[in-house]
Parts: structure tokens; C-alpha cells; sequence
């Protein structure tokens, strides 16, 4: 069986067809682990343990003739922001290196339940905050189609894993563009679904009006078997709306003959690389075979979202990280003689320099003085951008545009100027401002053998329309010479 | 323009101490930041409302009970983390409590 080219879909009809067990399945994984991932890096910590005892109890289902879940002994890798039970979760930061989770995230207690085989927990860059994987607190991830370039990120171990077939499909978080970049930059399939889709409790937090947690995949269809799984609302999450989800695998397959594509000239512009708009241009022209309208539209506020996006962002972000201080979890320094002492010494010493950087940044913005010129200018700013959206989508049903402005660039290319590293994420930022669901399918690769991503954005909660969309133009763009 | 002193107080609500380096760095990557940040203010966003969070662009169902009310829920006792699972992770305690450096000089 060559398990790199197992999807969700052909891993779970394996096992309940009993070509394999789930635990020579996971033992198989494991191996290919061993052997490729020392030159990628993906992967921070493997729960072989917890991994196996999944396993074993799928198969006893399966001994016993018992219905399987729906992902039944499917291989998986969780981005190591999640909170993993018993199982070290760093969020791929120093200052929570030896922080072992007390409990289980509920996207990933409703993978398990739903039969899913946890293999680990994947390197991502600090708190996920980054475009390139290179702030990892622990060491760099290395784009499987080309080893001198970054996989993007900040979920970049959780691309690489599916890219490398070392994980069927994994778990990863969208703050500015955190799956859909590192998918468009690795030639996978991800999902960034609505804010409020799917539970955020056990996230470790980044920006909370920002982060959407979201799977990665190979293709269209297992995004939505993944999909499925983590939607709907969560006690826990009071920010998850109580809001029925479809069954998405209906939408799987249904043509695209008469829907409305956009798409915003604001996101060709002059700063697009020629071989994306070449490879996005030609996956609209599929659409339009396939039979929907393309829509010319205008999005104007887009120039102002990655400066909006860097106020909001960093501001929750310094919020949420003055927990770290070394108090009841995670690093403390010692020396420190006063409290206020021991907390400084602490946060010196476990975050890295872009964690600092933005910590600074957000409290900057928030503080006495500057609140209203920066932290609720930006917000205003983000009422618009959101406008932006909803005004688009009375006219058209989904967006589309490349998920990043090239393909993905080499290791230390950008490491020394933030705001280039920021501009990677210009046509993903906007999504995550208005909450709106996107996905980024692979389409076509430049001439170097880089893969590009084609981004369809979709209206809140209609993640059965961008299925459906993704998967129409995933089968027109892989069935093209 | 962010100025050294500017820096340092920052860090100061931060709580970090940052070495000189550091804040050299700062300082420069700051103010190229916060240059760009000011484009914002090509826009006129007067009567324009701030936007905190999503939930209020694509509205939400009613109910009786009233907007967000399935964020709500009874207030009953439900199992929560036990004590030895809360402070299995603590940097120092003693079993009981979360230890740190001594808060109130005399």
C-alpha cells in the first residue's frame, strides 16, 4: 500500500474493507515518519501511545462487524496550537516546552470520536505567528516539493505532513492566512471555515476574534469529511454559532452551471507574480467552462487589510499572551527576586524575537494615548473591509483569487524584515477580518515546480458553496494536460 | 515616531525587559511598522462603527430568550479540572497553592 497517496476517503475504505488494520496502518505511518521527516521537520512530538490505542479500538469495532465512524482509523497530525490531553502541546514555543495539556480541544476530541488516529502534533511557527514556519521556538519546516524553501505558515508543519504523506490530513489554525498559505505553498488542499464554525476551546489563543481553526487535506472531498467532523456549535465556545451544518458531502460533485464568481481586480494588481496570475487565471477559465458567470467586482478597501490586520491582531495577541508568566504552566526563569522580576526574566527568556516584536506593537496600540488613533481606527477600518464582503456577495455566491501573491519563497529570504514577512499574507488577511470562510486548492505550479493556490471565498456559513466550487475546479484543473 | 523612551515604557506594560539589542531592533522594526499602519488614516472613518468581533456582520438567529442566547447556559455544577490536574503543570507549588517570589516587602 503506498500510504502517501492514501486520502481520507481510500484510508477509512481500506480499514472497513480489511485491506489493513488501523494499527499496521498507524505503524506504517509511523515508519514513514522515521525515514522522512529529519529532513522536514513537521513534526514536533508523535503520541504513538494514544495513536495505537485509537487504533486498537477501531479494530475491535471492526472485528466486531460494528458501523465505523465516518474517519474510522484515518491517520491525522494536530497543528501543536491545539490542546492534546497527556500529550506536550508548545503551541511551538520555548516559554511552553515542557506545558503537558490537562485536557483535550474539542476539534479534537470530535476527530477522535469520529474515529480519526492521532499520529502528533505538528511544528508551526511561534504562537502562530508567522508566514514562513521560521519562528518555530524549536527548528524550521522545509517545504517537501523543494527542501531551500519555507512551507509557509504559520501552519506550516501541518501542510508539510499532508504534502509529504506523512499525516492523510491534519488540523491547523487561520489568524491572517495560516492554512490557506501554507496549503497554497505545499500543493495541498485548506479550509479556513466561518468564525464561529467550528470551536475555538482548547486553541491556544493568537488573535481571538481572528482565529479560525480549519483542516488541511489532499483533496476537496476529504476537506469536507474533515469538515464535518469539527463543525457546529460548542458549549465550551460561546463564540460558536448555534447554526445547523449541512451535510457537506451533498455538495460534493454538484456542477457549477449558473453561480456567480467573482472576482476583485484589487487582487491582480501589479504586485502579483506573472506565473500566479498565468495558473489563477486559467482556474477561473475553468469555472466558466464548467458553466458559472464570472463576475468582475471591486473589494476597495483591500490596500488598507494587512495595517489593519497588524493593529487587531497584535493587540488581542498581547492580551492573550500576558498570561504566559510563569506562574501556574510553562517556563519559569529563575533569579528573578521580585515577582514583577521573575515575570520579566520569564517572558525574556521563552518568547522569540517576532513574539516580542508583536507583543510590543499590540501593547503600543492599546496603550494611553494611542488607543483611538491605532486599535479602534483599525477597527472602523475593519467595519469596511467586512462591507467590502458583504456588499460583494449580493451580486456574486463565491470570490476567487490566488491565495498568495507568489509561490513560496526560500528559507531566510524574508527572516530580516517583518513587513515584507507580512505581505505574504495580503490576499488572506481580508478573510479572517470579515470572518468569511476561504479555501485554497491546488492549481497548477509555476515553472520551477513550485505549486500555486487558487483562494474561493465564500459567505458566512456557506461552506457548502465553496465545496462545491473547489471541487468543480479541482477536477477541471487536475483532468488539464 | 517611536523614541527610545517610548520603547522602554512600552516594554515596561509588557513585561518585558528586552536587552539593548533588542530595543535597538525594536525601534527600528516599530517605526517601519507603524509608518505603514498609517495609511489607515488615508481613510475618513468617522461615522464609521468599530467592529470587535464577527458575530455581529452576519446576525444572529432569534429566539425567545433573545439575541446570543444559546451562549448562555443554566447554571448547574458540571465536573471541572481537579486541583492536581490544574497545578500538575506549575512551575512551583506545594500541592495546594501556585508559589512565586515573595509579593509584600516589609
Amino acid at each position: 500500500m503506498e500510504i502517501d497517496l492514501l486520502t481520507v476517503e481510500s484510508a477509512r475504505t481500506a480499514i472497513l474493507e480489511k485491506q489493513i488494520s488501523a494499527s499496521a496502518l498507524v505503524g506504517s505511518f509511523y515508519q514513514r515518519i522515521e525515514a522522512e521527516d529529519a529532513a522536514i521537520g513537521a513534526y514536533l512530538t508523535l503520541c504513538k501511545e494514544r495513536a495505537y490505542k485509537q487504533a486498537a479500538h477501531i479494530d475491535a469495532l471492526a472485528d466486531k462487524g460494528d458501523d465505523l465512524p465516518p474517519l474510522a482509523g484515518v491517520p491525522i497530525a494536530i497543528k501543536d496550537v491545539f490542546t492534546t490531553r497527556d500529550v506536550p502541546t508548545t503551541a511551538g514555543s520555548k516559554i511552553l516546552q515542557n506545558f503537558v495539556a490537562p485536557y483535550d480541544a474539542t476539534v479534537v476530541s470530535r476527530l477522535e470520536s469520529a474515529g480519526a488516529i492521532i499520529l502528533g502534533k505538528t511544528n508551526c511557527d511561534e504562537f502562530a505567528m508567522g508566514s514562513s514556519n521560521e519562528n518555530s521556538g524549536f527548528y524550521p519546516v522545509r517545504n517537501p516539493v523543494d527542501h531551500t524553501r519555507v512551507p509557509g505558515g504559520s501552519s506550516g508543519g501541518s501542510a508539510a505532513a499532508v504534502a509529504a504523506g506523512t499525516a492523510v490530513a491534519s488540523l491547523g489554525s487561520d489568524t491572517g492566512g495560516s492554512i490557506r498559505q501554507p496549503a497554497a505553498f505545499c500543493g495541498v488542499v485548506g479550509l479556513m471555515p466561518t468564525y464561529g464554525r467550528v470551536s475555538r476551546y482548547g486553541l491556544i489563543a493568537f488573535a481571538s476574534s481572528l482565529d479560525h481553526p480549519g483542516p488541511f487535506a489532499k483533496t476537496v472531498q476529504d476537506i469536507a469529511l474533515m469538515l464535518q467532523a469539527i463543525a457546529g456549535h460548542d458549549p465550551f465556545d460561546s463564540t460558536t454559532a448555534d447554526i445547523a451544518v449541512p451535510n457537506y458531502g451533498d455538495y460534493i460533485g454538484r456542477p457549477v452551471t449558473g453561480l456567480k464568481v467573482g472576482v476583485p481586480a484589487e487582487y491582480f494588481d501589479e504586485g502579483l507574480d506573472g506565473e500566479v496570475r498565468a495558473a489563477v487565471e486559467l482556474g477561473i477559465q475553468e469555472l466558466k467552462n464548467a458553466g458559472a458567470e464570472i463576475v468582475s467586482i471591486s473589494l476597495p478597501h483591500t490596500p488598507y487589510a494587512i495595517p489593519t490586520y497588524y493593529v487587531v491582531a497584535t493587540a488581542e495577541a498581547s492580551s492573550n499572551l500576558a498570561r504566559y508568566d510563569g506562574v501556574r504552566y510553562g517556563l519559569r526563569a529563575s533569579g528573578g527576586k521580585s515577582l514583577a522580576e521573575m515575570y520579566r526574566r520569564t517572558r525574556d527568556t521563552g518568547f522569540g524575537a517576532e513574539v516580542k516584536r508583536r507583543i510590543m506593537l499590540g501593547t503600543y496600540v492599546l496603550s494611553a494615548g494611542y488607543y483611538d488613533a491605532y486599535y479602534l481606527k483599525a477597527q472602523r477600518v475593519r467595519s469596511l473591509l467586512s462591507r467590502d464582503f458583504d456588499q460583494a456577495f449580493t451580486k456574486v455566491d463565491v470570490i476567487v483569487t490566488p491565495t498568495t501573491p507568489t509561490p513560496a519563497f526560500k528559507l531566510g529570504e524574508k527572516t530580516d524584515d517583518p513587513l515584507a514577512m507580512y505581505l505574504a499574507d495580503i490576499f488572506t488577511v481580508t478573510a479572517d477580518l470579515a470572518g468569511v470562510p476561504g479555501i485554497s486548492i491546488p492549481c497548477g505550479k509555476s515553472k520551477e515546480g513550485l505549486p500555486i493556490g487558487m483562494q474561493i471565498l465564500g459567505r458566512h456559513f456557506d461552506e457548502a458553496t465553496l465545496l462545491q466550487v473547489a471541487h468543480v475546479a479541482e477536477h477541471a484543473l487536475a483532468a488539464r494536460p | 515616531m517611536v523614541s527610545d523612551k517610548d520603547v522602554s515604557y512600552v516594554a515596561d506594560l509588557a513585561h518585558l525587559d528586552l536587552t539593548s539589542e533588542e530595543r535597538a531592533r525594536m525601534l527600528r522594526d516599530l517605526n517601519s511598522i507603524l509608518a505603514y499602519i498609517d495609511r489607515l488614516n488615508q481613510l475618513d472613518t468617522a461615522n464609521i462603527e468599530p467592529m470587535a468581533q464577527v458575530a455581529s456582520r452576519y446576525g444572529e438567529p432569534k429566539d425567545k430568550a433573545g439575541e446570543f442566547s444559546y451562549a448562555l447556559r443554566a447554571d448547574e455544577l458540571s465536573p471541572c479540572l481537579p486541583r492536581e490536574g490544574a497545578l500538575r503543570n506549575a512551575p512551583v507549588s506545594d500541592g495546594t497553592f501556585f508559589k512565586v517570589p515573595k509579593v509584600i516587602e516589609r
